[in-house]
């Protein structure tokens, strides 16, 4: 079995103080998959991740990662296999400076020294952070805290990315940037997130969670274009299948047509 | 709250000052932390009467901030800022200390005044020498060298961490107090139930984000030990540095400098 592969079979989680998190969650994601987890505040989709990686323990269920079904035994590996990339990257970057950060994770791998920065100067080269390296994280701007808080997880050279809410407090450059360096990554990747229109640019499939239970799996085009499934989890149509105020036309209109060129 | 933002701001701007570059900055770290610890001891090793044998202490500040090309005004802004806690805690001591030691024509000063203004010129001169060598070796470095040295890992990491996340406590602190200040329809000072709602929820917050970054840090193989790499270097340059100030405090503590100049200018050097 290939170890890009991710799935939930029956997952259930309960927070200590009673609220349900996942009820009965089940899925199955591929090698290379790029998969696009929608829902309103509240639906899951953190509590889901956060399962992905063995911080929290389904109460019922099973997340199988590509050869492992996750355990307290194996967690290391699966970390080592899925790299996470957290909401706030202030939580994610930690260290005195950028250099320091995107070493932390190789140097925990056991790494050598040279090794550990050819890496660092890897990631931070393929996120185009590589003249941040000596920067303290707390004087980057937002935009250069996401791109070094992905160096971060690169570093570890995961399988599968897992990333939530990347795009959010990001200015418009910032998150065409963001958007354009997650198109090159051949990684599976899971996407939880709230912006429509990147999830339809990055993902070509889509899992919509509704109070911790998936409503809608399917492909990202056919998902966003039902109505009834967008309001039965309170979401909204990707601004750019709204369509033009004036005419009302969607992808037609020759705006919508150039842009998705 | 903003003022309190504005001096938080001001350690980013101390961490700049250390970005610069001078043989100074270039030293290895340790050299200049074992250097000031060493100048700290010996400033406060002097009895509570002392003054004059303290003022030839100075050199070292004053040599350092001519060579490195630091601002003196702004050091000397931050070390007034906290003067007034070294004046707390020496003001009661002429009340205290009431014995004549010695007078200036009729006026007689008593040992409480002298004890004071040796605290406040101890105070004065350590907190100067630990501010510029923040200045000129950034916090974090500070912290590294503090390793090296052999202090305890879990020590030296909290204080990194202080550090780093010191600044977006400060931010969150600030929102809480603009979104308080928005609404407090220009009330002046936040009463004390505000304070303490305020207070508790940045504490309940700081833990949230404890929270999220020990999963970070778990999700990329944290095991308790914090590994970085750092190469520092004591070469012959650092040697000398150490050396030679430490001799030259020790010879100022042994001898009172200003005494003896004085004895030879009236004379009285036999």
């Amino acid at each position: 079995m290939s170890h890009h592969i991710v799935e939930a079979i029956g997952l259930h989680y309960t927070y200590p103080d009673g609220t349900k998190g996942l009820n009965g969650v089940s899925f199955r994601i591929s090698h290379g998959e790029s998969v696009a987890l929608v829902g309103e505040n509240g639906a899951g989709k953190s509590t889901l991740l956060l399962h992905l990686n063995g911080y929290l323990a389904a109460t019922q269920g099973q997340v199988r990662i590509g050869d492992f079904a996750l355990n307290p035994g194996n967690l290391n590996a699966v970390r080592r296999t899925v790299g996470m990339v957290f909401q706030n990257p202030d939580d994610q970057l930690f260290m005195a400076t950028v250099f320091d950060d995107v070493a932390f994770g190789p140097l925990n791998l056991g790494l050598g020294k040279d090794e550990v920065e050819r890496k660092v100067a890897q990631s931070l080269e393929t996120v185009g952070a590589g003249h941040l390296s000596q920067r303290p994280p707390y004087k980057l701007s937002q935009g250069e805290k996401r791109s070094v808080a992905i160096a971060t997880v690169l570093a570890m050279s995961p399988d599968i990315l897992v990333m939530d809410e990347p795009s959010s407090s990001l200015d418009p450059v910032s998150r065409s940037r963001l958007i354009a360096l997650l198109k090159t990554f051949k990684h599976t990747k899971i996407i939880a997130t709230h912006d429509l229109d990147m999830a339809m640019d990055i993902c070509e499939r889509t899992i919509v969670l509704h109070q911790g239970q998936i409503t809608a799996d399917g492909a990202t085009t056919g998902i966003f274009g039902d109505q009834n499934i967008l309001s039965r989890s309170r979401l909204e149509k990707p601004l750019r299948m709204q369509g033009c105020p004036k005419c009302g036309n969607t992808f037609s209109h020759p705006t919508f047509k150039r842009e998705s060129k | 709250m903003n003022k309190i933002s504005d001096n938080f701001l001001d350690i980013g701007y101390m961490d700049d000052l250390a970005g610069k570059d001078s043989w100074l900055h270039r030293l290895d770290p340790r050299a200049k932390l074992i250097t000031t610890f060493i100048f700290i001891v010996t400033v406060v090793s002097f009895d509570k009467y002392t003054l004059s044998g303290l003022i030839p202490f100075f050199i070292f500040p004053i040599a350092l901030l001519a060579l490195s090309g630091l601002p003196a005004g702004y050091l000397f802004k931050k070390v007034l800022l906290v003067l007034p806690f070294a004046v707390l805690v020496a003001i009661f001591n002429p009340l205290m200390d009431r014995e004549v030691i010695f007078r200036i024509g009729s006026l007689g000063i008593s040992g409480g005044w002298v004890s004071f203004f040796s605290i406040i010129l101890r105070f004065i001169l350590t907190v100067s020498v630990a501010l510029i060598l923040i200045c000129l070796t950034g916090f974090n470095a500070v912290c590294l060298a503090l390793s090296k040295l052999g202090l305890p890992k879990p020590f030296v990491v909290q204080l990194l961490f202080f550090f780093r996340y010191l600044f977006v406590l400060t931010d969150e602190a600030a929102r809480m107090s603009r979104a308080w200040s928005l609404r407090a329809l220009g009330s002046k000072a936040i009463d004390f139930k505000t304070f303490v709602s305020l207070v508790g929820h940045l504490l309940l917050r700081t833990i949230d984000r404890a929270e999220r970054i020990y999963l970070a840090m778990l999700s990329r193989g944290f095991d308790g030990r914090i590994r970085m790499i750092r190469v520092m270097r004591i070469g012959s340059r650092e040697f000398i540095f150490g050396i030679g100030w430490s001799m030259l405090f020790v010879l100022l503590r042994s001898f009172n400098i200003p005494v003896k100049l004085g004895a030879l200018v009236t004379g009285r050097f036999s």
